[in-house]
């Protein structure tokens, strides 16, 4: 699935039992709703986990942190573990104040955050899996 | 950078989109979910409404809800007086986890209310001031981290909440000018409504005078109308030249009954009476605010000629306005078309030689082509409403040789050579 809008446009794709959506270059109302828009559709599709990767992103503001908490909100839901992956360290350190990454787990790239998933063999406890990453 | 820099910056940022967000007016709601977005996300909470206070209704209506899932509510309706308690108030974040804040709450929401907010997982309540007038409240849930509010997000929160007051206060304003200007705008179609009713009411004054040409001003009218929508004016000046051909004839409201109903050929003197009228309605129309452009000039103007021997000045070519030569030419037509005192009305063939005649002389061919071009229109049916065929009567237009008189005639009124000598005129 790809929304391609703009320059960066957020795209995702389905790998096994796991949603990754691909953040665009700035993480701001546009593209947060869709990453969320792509999230619920994945989670709507069967999915049983979500990583979002942002390779792309330097910029994260106020509207976008609002929509990933909205994010982590479908996530819990769906009993979907979800996992961040490629932030960069000022939008790490942003999303550790603000207390998303205790809703959510960090990996480093996209193979580390597929591969954390796939050790925890998908247990339906967002709980459990940040309890086993930290 | 240190935990409190990055929280500064981020605060600074989200203010900066707060002011982006509320500056955009275009949608009022989507507005107001983005600051809500904004608060949401620079302290990290996980959900939050905005109501805005429903004036007269005593409502709170959730225009904004994030994080509510299904459980977001339309309206909550407010305890009596509750507004004006919460306009004096001093407008500052209230938290329901806090006792003595939570009484404050209780008692300008009532405690109903208050049960509500709380069964919603909100915790922190900020009435929206502006101009001591209370325009709404936001409602927000605890923080993702699960710390509580430090006074410093506290403050936070109260500054973007002058902001989101503010917003939803200019919407309002705006709201209300747009409905001003609507009812305006009615005001001002009643008026153009009772000028026309009144344009028309003097029209049939006009032609009351004269037993023979009833219905001649409203004619001459709705001819000029056709002729200038031909020659491709705008609708605003396409109803000003209607107007004007209403009213060319006010004038003779000053000239006696039995000099304008003589059934004879009047002598010089009448004849020099009656000519008065044209000027004679210049100076009842020019005191008169109309809407639209020359129209004491139109009737001053409408029994001059292109080749100056018209009256009242002996004006020639351009020194005519426009409308007076449409106006002429529809009054000569309606003149030609309708029985007289003195004559019968001419046959089609006869009304298109006497234009072809007096082209370039009494009448400027490129207003004659128009009015032809309108006529070969209903003729050959490309015009679907037929307004002039309607007021010639039946069949006039229906005669076989209509249609190729006109393209005749058409073709001699566009030429350039004609053209070229009303020009020299």
């Amino acid at each position: 699935m790809v929304d391609s809008h703009d320059r960066s446009p957020v795209r995702s794709e389905r790998s096994g039992d796991i949603g990754v959506i691909y953040a665009s270059d700035y993480l701001n109302k546009l593209s947060g709703e869709r990453i969320e828009r792509e999230c619920r559709a994945h989670l709507s599709a069967g999915c049983r986990a979500l990583v979002v990767d942002f390779k792309n992103t330097g910029l994260v503001n106020s509207i976008g942190v609002s929509i990933m908490l909205g994010v982590i909100d479908a996530a819990e839901r769906a009993r979907a573990p979800l996992v961040f992956s490629n932030v960069n360290d000022q939008a790490a350190q942003l999303f550790e104040l603000l207390g998303l990454m205790r809703h959510a787990a960090l990996a480093k790239d996209e193979s580390a955050a597929l591969a954390m998933l796939t050790e925890v063999n998908l247990q339906p406890s967002l709980s459990v899996l940040v309890g086993e990453l930290t | 950078m240190s935990d409190k820099t990055t929280r500064l910056i981020h605060a600074f940022s989200a203010l900066a989109d707060l002011g982006e967000e509320i500056a955009d007016t275009r949608d009022f709601e989507e507005m107001v979910r983005s600051t809500l977005h904004v608060v949401l996300g620079s302290l990290g909470l996980r959900r939050g409404a905005v109501a805005e206070y429903v004036q007269g209704g005593d409502l709170l209506r959730f225009v904004a809800a994030w994080g509510l899932g299904a459980k977001t509510p339309t309206n909550f309706i407010l305890k009596t007086q509750c507004a004006e308690i919460f306009s004096m108030a001093e407008p500052r974040p209230l938290s329901l986890g806090d006792q003595e804040q939570r009484e404050l709450i209780e008692q300008r929401l009532g405690a109903q209310l208050t049960d509500a907010i709380k069964e919603l997982n909100l915790s922190l309540v900020v009435p929206l001031v502006v101009h001591e007038k209370f325009v709404g409240l936001i409602m927000l849930g605890g923080k993702a981290t699960e710390e509580i509010f430090t006074s410093d997000e506290r403050e936070v929160v109260r500054t973007m909440a002058r902001h989101i007051g503010v917003g939803i206060y200019n919407h309002r304003l705006l709201h209300e000018i747009e409905q001003r200007a609507e009812e305006n705008r009615g005001l001002y179609e009643d008026l153009r409504t009772i000028y026309r009713d009144t344009v028309r009411a003097f029209a049939a004054a006009i032609d009351c005078k004269d037993k023979y040409t009833q219905g001649h001003s409203e004619r001459v009218g709705k001819y000029s109308e056709v002729i200038a929508r031909e020659m491709g004016w705008d609708e605003e000046r396409i109803e000003g030249i209607a107007v004007a051909g209403y009213l060319h004839d006010i004038g003779k409201l000053v000239v006696e009954r039995n000099i304008i109903n003589a059934p004879y050929k009047i002598d010089a003197k009448q004849s020099s009476e009656l000519n008065r009228h044209p000027a004679a309605g210049y100076e009842m129309l020019l005191p008169i605010r109309h809407p639209f452009a020359d129209i004491p000039l139109i009737a001053k103007y409408h029994h001059e000629r292109i080749d100056g021997r018209g009256y009242p000045e002996g004006l020639t070519g351009d020194q005519i306005p426009l409308g007076a030569k449409i106006v002429a030419v529809a009054d000569s037509f309606d003149a030609m078309t309708t029985d007289r005192t003195y004559q019968r009305r001419k046959v089609f063939a006869e009304v298109v030689e006497d234009f072809r005649k007096n082209a370039g002389k009494q009448f400027a061919p490129e207003v004659l082509a128009a009015l032809c071009r309108a006529l070969l229109k209903e003729v050959t049916g490309e015009t679907k409403e037929r307004k002039m065929a309607k007021l010639l009567g039946k069949g006039y237009l229906e005669s076989e040789e209509c249609r190729p008189l006109l393209i005749k005639l058409i073709a001699e009124l566009e030429s350039d050579k004609l053209l070229a000598a009303t020009s020299m005129a």
